[in-house]
């Protein structure tokens, strides 16, 4: 008689073999629980021991923190200095996130529909490069630049628009010293270390344009101009949304920007490092963190319904 | 018809959109050489490499590049272990509270910088886990792990589940199969996913500020020195070094993937 074809299980491994076979289910959560350890405890954890502290309030007098629910600390919120704060910075990300878009827009579309061989390789690492290099060291790049005695008040006097920059620098609330101290410097700066998370959405989206529709609607007539505006732009939507994602978060939570570049005028993310550090406030600071937080919810929200989520 | 040539507009907006992301680096590398030491003028009054010398002399950013080092490497390794696990699991099976586990994993870093910093710090703060080398590699782990998950699960995604059968069919156990046949398909994807886990690491420094005791880590050291400047062309021969050592990894791991349809650091 043959030998049954079953391999006799040899040690412990073939053994938690079959125990795996007869249980997918153990090995997944095997699989699992280590990064959900980490991630559900670690992280939610510390993301829920802030929600809780936002609810806590601090004692004027001695400035420790009452460990009693109110919601006194969230009513601080709209006073008028704190308003003040969060639509600036919702002002701020919004001016960001538009002109991301633009600038990003002819990159993603030459990238995607254009670009080809070598050219492709050189687009895709023109932004990736960027996107990954040193964040600190772009914003100091930037700091170079912006400064008075920098390379833009070098350029605009050699081509004589010294007068230009200064009528930009004199113009009220976005100018300022220097384009280094302005809104306007802060806003490039942002929109400069934001951008290529605005192009590879976008790009990502605009490679998904079938060419056979772009065939027929130049088939069926349209010019150049009529076919982006009713074919490409609102197929490449989800992409801007998606990358709005990006932009829009990330400048709400930055705080080493208007820290270094711009007129001191607080933004959310300032004031969360401040409160919690030199104030000592951290209940004010929580709450100022939940701000962020909720806008972002809504916004996802928003960008799933507009099938954002697709071109990510 | 349609043209397969873009328009000299288009052509001229996006050369010039790359320019404008190019540029601003090139400047840090004539910044490194100038002799200028008090201001930021352009173009600089002349040329010397001895902010170099006088930068390898200095012993705290020394200890600030050993600590950014050693940070991104533990960090590194946590976050491959850990993001390997869960794609594995991810790309295995469809299970309830699937979609709410790889927003878990996105949370980390679709949420603003300063939030997880924030909500680490409180979390350390309350468990009187005193700030260390340690609760930096903690919060420096949480990030990286959605870096390495995005590149091992594009790569499960084009793994036919077929090898793995054949590999059982042949007698390999679990093990086996994993050591001999999945990581070397993984492996390159692993690596990339683990380089840019490291150039992400190497110069984070948002959370860390809110995750660091007294120590400096190189991204901590250029930030004081952006706040209160000490000696201006030490500083930027820092960052030059600090855009070098994040450019290799990245480099190398767009090489390593880049015939693949999923190449790497396409998702930050």
């Amino acid at each position: 008689m043959p030998a049954p074809a079953i391999i006799q299980p040899k040690g412990l491994s073939d053994r938690l073999t079959a125990l795996f076979w007869r249980r997918p289910r153990l090995l997944l959560g095997l699989l699992l629980v280590p990064p959900l350890f980490w991630l559900g405890v670690v992280y939610l954890g510390s993301l829920f021991s802030l929600l809780i502290q936002s609810f806590y309030s601090i004692d004027e007098f001695s400035g420790m923190v009452v460990p009693e629910f109110t919601l006194k600390t969230y009513a601080e919120l709209f006073r008028a200095a704190n308003l003040d704060i969060i639509i600036r910075t919702l002002l701020m990300a919004a001016a960001v996130t538009l002109g991301a878009a633009l600038i990003a827009f002819p990159i993603a579309y030459y990238a995607a529909r254009f670009a080809k061989g070598r050219w492709k390789a050189v687009f895709y690492l023109g932004i990736m490069l960027p996107l990954w290099s040193s964040y600190l060291v772009k914003v100091y790049a930037w700091k170079l630049i912006l400064a008075k005695e920098g390379i833009v008040t070098w350029a605009a006097g050699i081509t004589g628009t010294s007068s230009l920059l200064d009528a930009v620098l004199a113009l009220p609330v976005v100018g300022g010293g220097s384009l280094s101290t302005s809104y306007i410097g802060m806003f490039l700066v942002f929109t400069y270390v934001w951008l290529p998370y605005m192009i590879l959405p976008m790009q990502a989206s605009l490679e998904r344009v079938p060419t056979s529709m772009l065939e027929a609607s130049a088939d069926l007539g349209a010019t150049r101009a009529q076919t982006f505006r009713t074919v490409v732009l609102p197929l490449a939507m989800p992409g801007v949304i998606a990358g709005s994602i990006f932009t829009f978060s990330l400048t709400l939570g930055d705080y080493i920007i208007p820290q270094i570049i711009g007129n001191s005028a607080s933004f959310i993310g300032m004031a969360v490092y401040q409160l919690q550090g030199t104030a000592g406030n951290t209940p004010l600071a929580a709450a100022f963190a939940v701000v962020p937080i909720l806008i972002m919810l809504a916004y996802l929200g928003f960008a799933k319904r507009a099938g954002a989520f697709d071109a990510l | 018809m349609l043209s397969d040539r873009a328009s000299l507009s288009l052509r001229i907006a996006a050369g010039l959109g790359l320019l404008f992301l190019h540029l601003p680096i090139a400047l840090i590398f004539l910044y490194a050489f100038t002799t200028e030491e008090r201001s930021y003028a352009f173009p600089p009054p002349g040329l010397t490499t001895k902010w170099f010398a006088v930068a390898w002399q200095r012993p705290d950013i020394w200890e600030a590049f050993w600590l950014s080092l050693q940070v991104a490497a533990i960090a590194t390794a946590l976050a491959l272990v850990l993001g390997t696990l869960v794609s594995a699991a991810m790309s295995k099976a469809r299970f309830f509270g699937r979609e709410q586990i790889s927003l878990l994993i996105l949370l980390p870093i679709a949420l603003p910088g300063v939030i997880t910093g924030i909500a680490l710090r409180t979390a350390f703060g309350e468990m009187g886990i005193p700030f260390s080398t340690l609760t930096i590699i903690l919060g420096h782990a949480t990030f990286c792990i959605v870096i390495v998950y995005n590149n091992a699960v594009a790569r499960f995604r084009r793994l036919s589940g077929g090898i793995l059968e054949a590999s059982a069919d042949l007698g390999a156990n679990a093990f086996q199969t994993f050591r001999h046949v999945l990581l070397p398909n993984l492996g390159t994807a692993l690596l990339a996913g683990g380089m840019l886990a490291f150039a992400l690491s190497f110069d984070e420094v948002i959370v860390t500020t809110f995750t660091a005791g007294q120590q400096s880590t190189i991204p901590i050291w250029m930030l004081e020195e952006l706040i209160r400047p000490r000696q201006r062309p030490v500083t930027n021969v820092v960052a030059m070094l600090v855009f070098a050592a994040t450019f290799i990894p990245i480099l190398l791991a767009y090489y390593l993937t880049r015939n693949g349809s999923d190449v790497a650091g396409s998702g930050k």
